[in-house]
């Protein structure tokens, strides 16, 4: 552990280096609070509960939109790498789909669902949906046949072999697409609230930055800087405990 | 040793098949291939790269379908890949996101056997294959010759009536190889097993098998059977006999005209 405690020096130095350049002047303070002023307006938001209460309902917005991506993104992904039927039908969507920020479609699932949390969760599955798709239908077309042919013949059903088979074969593959959806999830989470809501970590950047508080407006954003490392972190962790026999 | 195996002979009868590339014509890969494999025989599958050799032993496994003529063994025809045919890969086809002892456990599992009764049988067959002390270890941790010995305890271990092995030591360093070839014989006399195998190496068929089909190139015939018989001396120097060499190059003088024709090129 030793070993990664030492490679998170580059973030201390650039925290000192942070400090140091607003206490020197050599950059304005109006445009960047000193990282110690920073600190005490987070330590403030802590004691207040005014970080807790929007952090909570961007997590839980997430959370949902994440949740619902995997379960959806996996269904359609198996089925597009199993059924050719299925793959002639969805393949053109997700490929024109692809290109598209999904920040775009802000305004028109706002339009469409809303200025509450239902149009933020779908734009979080919106933008969550394509990595996972790509990561399952990869994963499952990348799997050598001769695994599914080996399971057959020592007795798996053609059922069987989806489960047992092609999702752990595929695996590796699909927690890339997970990672890459979850680094979507805190995106789009935050691109939704700051254009319109009344809580959430964008919204309380946003409106911050309105009032001028920018002291309070960078401990948000690091927070949320926080937040998405320490996901990050801990899916890593969940994909080295699940891929251990990749030695 | 307890096997709910019975030991089956196959019969395969004017069996063609064509495949279609992905982008190709159908291209004839087996011609009216007809073959008998009697119950318990070591039977090699001899033949040139590309002679159809692994296409008849995919279409025993079930793997591919029967297009033309018949696959038949004591159970019936073969319509389908089934654990009464086990199969073993060249490439071990090992899951390797389980352990040793987890991958034999998948065949014996699927045969309805479970707990204490399981791990018994499944240490017997890691015991007969000489990996005792590697049940915890992944595959990506052992070698090529122990992957292979943990794929054919896998497939040994869920009981099946026919061996199918399709170049099975074609991945191994000589020494290994022969070593595995020793041992394969050892395992194949204690249980009587009908077993086909197919390689290129005409020393190695010689030395394992009964009989030992050799194979034509594009389409796939079967050329002549001839019979060997070595395996039956169990005596691992008959490497050096000059009736086995006698025999290694009598069939060296076959596949080798084989491999001619199928160089030469196709005259309009």
């Amino acid at each position: 552990m030793k070993q990664g405690a030492i490679s998170y020096l580059p973030l201390l130095i650039l925290a000192a280096l942070w400090e140091l350049v607003t206490r020197l002047g050599l950059v304005s303070r109006a445009l960047l609070p000193p990282f110690s002023v920073v600190l005490v307006a987070l330590a403030h938001m802590l004691a207040d509960g005014s970080l807790l209460r929007n952090a909570v309902p961007s997590l839980l917005r997430g959370a949902a939109g994440l949740a619902l991506a995997i379960v959806v993104g996996f269904g359609l992904g198996a089925g597009m790498a199993l059924l050719p039927r299925f793959r002639a039908a969805f393949g053109p969507l997700v490929q024109a789909f692809y290109p598209l920020p999904k920040t775009a479609l802000v305004p028109l699932v706002m339009v469409w669902f809303g200025l509450g949390d239902t149009a933020k969760i779908v734009l979080i599955f919106l933008g969550c949906l394509l990595p996972v798709i790509l990561g399952t239908y990869n994963g499952i077309r990348g799997v050598d046949h001769v695994l599914v042919w080996s399971a057959r013949s020592l007795g798996a059903s053609r059922r069987d072999v989806l489960r047992e088979v092609l999702l752990p074969a595929a695996m590796p593959q699909i927690l890339i697409g997970l990672r890459t959806a979850t680094a979507f999830a805190f995106l789009l989470m935050v691109a939704s609230e700051l254009i319109i809501a009344n809580n959430g970590l964008g919204f309380l950047i946003g409106s911050l930055g309105d009032d001028g508080a920018y002291p309070a407006m960078f401990a948000a954003i690091l927070t949320i800087t926080a937040l998405g490392f320490l996901a990050d972190r801990g899916f890593a962790a969940l994909s080295a405990h699940l891929l251990r026999w990749r030695i | 040793m307890t096997d709910k195996s019975v030991p089956t002979g196959i019969v395969i009868t004017g069996l063609s098949h064509d495949y279609t590339p992905r982008a190709g014509t159908r291209v004839r890969a087996l011609e009216d291939v007809s073959l008998t494999v009697a119950t318990g025989s070591f039977h090699a599958l001899l033949g040139p790269s590309g002679c159809g050799k692994s296409t008849l032993l995919y279409c025993i496994g079930g793997f591919l379908p029967v297009q033309i003529g018949s696959i038949r063994t004591d159970r019936g025809l073969v319509t389908a890949p089934g654990p009464d045919r086990g199969v073993v890969f060249q490439n071990f086809a090992l899951f390797p996101w389980k352990t040793v002892l987890q991958n034999i456990l998948y065949g014996i599992g699927k045969r309805g056997i479970r707990g204490a009764e399981a791990r018994d049988r499944a240490q017997r067959f890691i015991d007969l294959v000489h990996l005792t002390g590697f049940e915890a270890s992944f595959p990506g941790q052992l070698s090529g010759g122990m992957q292979q010995r943990a794929a054919l305890a896998r497939t040994l271990a869920a009981e099946p009536d026919i061996l199918l092995m399709d170049e099975p030591f074609g991945a191994l360093d000589a020494q290994t190889r022969r070593i595995m070839q020793e041992e394969l014989l050892g395992i194949w006399r204690q249980t009587g097993k009908t077993v086909v195998f197919v390689t290129h190496d005409v020393a190695e068929a010689v030395y394992l098998a009964d009989e030992i089909s050799v194979m034509s190139a594009r389409p796939g015939r079967i050329r002549r059977t001839l019979s060997a018989g070595f395996n039956r001396a169990a005596d691992p120097a008959v490497f050096k006999r000059p009736d086995f060499a006698e025999q290694v190059e009598l069939i060296w003088q076959m596949v080798r005209a084989e491999v001619d024709d199928a160089r030469r090129p196709v005259s309009a």
